[in-house]
């Protein structure tokens, strides 16, 4: 109970005095996940819309993987990114293995189709509504895409959220792509262990407790959003 | 005033659905100006015949033959729904979101659309979410993005379906003007009294047949076909 009442404390003085290798970790952490979310979201979200108002043979079994690769296991993705990102590779010659790069390109493999999916299933209701209107109005595909993107904002931002929070939270695939190099290559979540078998629990309890924080904010977020969602606010 | 988009001729138009018929075969000619009424029973084929008309539906039989190029002629009609498709966007986007899809400036737009949704009675709603308006204001939103393009010819499905009295009155004058403005309106109604107040020309359907086109004067003092005669009787037509 001491041990964990000396981490906990532990842990409270390091966030309070902005420890800077718990601010490096949270910071590469929010670096690599945020630009990960966006470059899923760039990718995930249009091509999420565009299923929903294409018609094309096979169309049915394209959303099914999709939906299926929202399960995709983060080591197989850490494990093939890190075979094409090798020496060896096919793009060994870019030299991305163990840096931020990698790490950003794994988790957008792994969140990409769980932003598609929900965009899919979120813009697909909102084409069933929209959908005579916008063919009256003689509105082109890529119009009828912008239209349905813009006017499902807040759904797809609560699909950008829910990506976010798997991305924070990601272990597998960045344990093995970035290498887990301390002071250059450690993020939030795959932090914790080593800490913990270093036996510092203070620095793996407050890294835990950003995490949960940042949990707690995604919800929040999520929650704020369907709010406004309810009184149509924007 | 001319419509460069009239005479629209109608010729052997057929819908089917599941391998049944459910429309035609309709020949028609929508000409002149003013307002033709659809009539007929629930199910008589009203909202289908427009739905066709408008490019909405694929027809399975026949021609639609307009005196433009038909990508020409699709930009000059608009089209009202009864149940009307708001955006989840404020009343003026909704209004100006036809000029955007033109390519003007949100601006030009928005100036536009403000003006249009002050004549019709919506400037104290403009920065309001279209969802939170009332199902009378909601129709006059959806008339004055359809009006907005000043198209030549409007097709309209029972859009004072499910409004009281009030909301009625106000879409009507809002048809009127439009119709005064040279626009020529196509409008499906089951509403006896709505079609004797609006209606040039009565287009009676029946089973899916168009049963009589006729001058408005003359359909309701002596209808042609006897399906008529009962609608207007008030006897039940299966």
């Amino acid at each position: 109970m001491d041990r964990l009442w000396l981490g906990v404390t532990e842990a409270v003085r390091l966030l309070i005095t902005l420890d800077p290798a718990l601010v490096e970790i949270t910071a590469l952490s929010l670096r690599v996940t945020l630009t990960g979310t966006l470059i899923a979201a760039a990718i995930g979200l249009p091509l999420g819309a565009w299923l929903a108002i294409s018609r094309f043979p096979m169309r049915r079994t394209v959303i099914a993987v999709i939906n299926a690769l929202m399960g995709l296991p983060p080591v197989v993705v850490g494990l093939v990114v890190y075979v094409i990102l090798s020496r060896a590779g096919p793009l060994g010659v870019l030299g991305l293995l163990f840096t931020p790069t990698a790490m950003i390109i794994a988790q957008v493999i792994i969140i990409t189709p769980i932003l598609t999916s929900i965009a899919h299933q979120a813009i697909r209701e909102l084409w069933a509504d929209y959908h005579d209107l916008l063919i009256s109005l003689n509105a082109t595909r890529g119009q009828r895409i912008a239209t349905l993107l813009w006017d499902g904002r807040r759904s797809l931002m609560t699909a950008a959220l829910a990506g976010f929070g798997r991305a924070i939270g990601e272990v597998g695939a960045i344990m093995i792509v970035g290498g887990n190099i301390d002071h250059a290559r450690r993020v939030l979540a795959h932090a914790i262990a080593p800490e913990t078998g270093k036996g510092e629990f203070g620095m793996a309890l407050a890294l835990g407790f950003i995490l949960i924080g940042l949990a707690i904010a995604v919800n929040l977020g999520v929650h704020a959003l369907s709010r406004t969602e309810r009184g149509s606010r924007w | 005033m001319v419509s460069a988009l009239l005479p629209v001729e109608v010729e052997g138009l057929m819908l089917r659905r599941g391998g049944r018929a459910i429309l035609g075969p309709v020949s028609a000619r929508i000409e002149g100006a003013g307002i033709t009424i659809v009539m007929g029973p629930n199910g008589a084929g009203k909202s289908s015949l427009l739905r066709a008309l408008h490019g909405l539906e694929r027809i399975s039989a026949g021609t639609i033959r307009w005196p433009l190029p038909e990508p020409e002629a699709r930009q000059r009609q608009a089209f009202v729904f009864q149940q009307p498709t708001l955006l989840r966007r404020s009343v003026l986007d909704n209004i100006a979101y036809p000029l955007r899809l033109r390519g003007q400036s949100q601006a030009e737009a928005r100036a536009r659309a403000e003006a249009l949704a002050r004549e019709v009675g919506l400037g104290a709603h403009l920065s309001r979410p279209a969802q939170v308006l009332s199902g009378g204001e909601r129709q006059k939103l959806a008339l004055a993005r359809a009006m907005i393009l000043s198209p030549d010819l409007l097709f309209l499905d029972e859009p004072c379906a499910n409004l009281d009295p009030h909301a009625t009155r106000d879409i009507e004058a809002l048809l009127m003007a439009a119709r005064d403005r040279g626009t020529r309106l196509i409008m499906a109604t089951h509403d006896l009294g709505q079609a004797r107040r609006l209606a040039d020309e009565v287009w009676f359907l029946h089973q899916g047949r168009l049963c009589e086109a006729t001058p408005a004067h003359e359909f309701f003092t002596r209808a042609r076909s006897a399906e008529a005669q009962a609608h207007l009787r008030g006897d039940l037509i299966p």
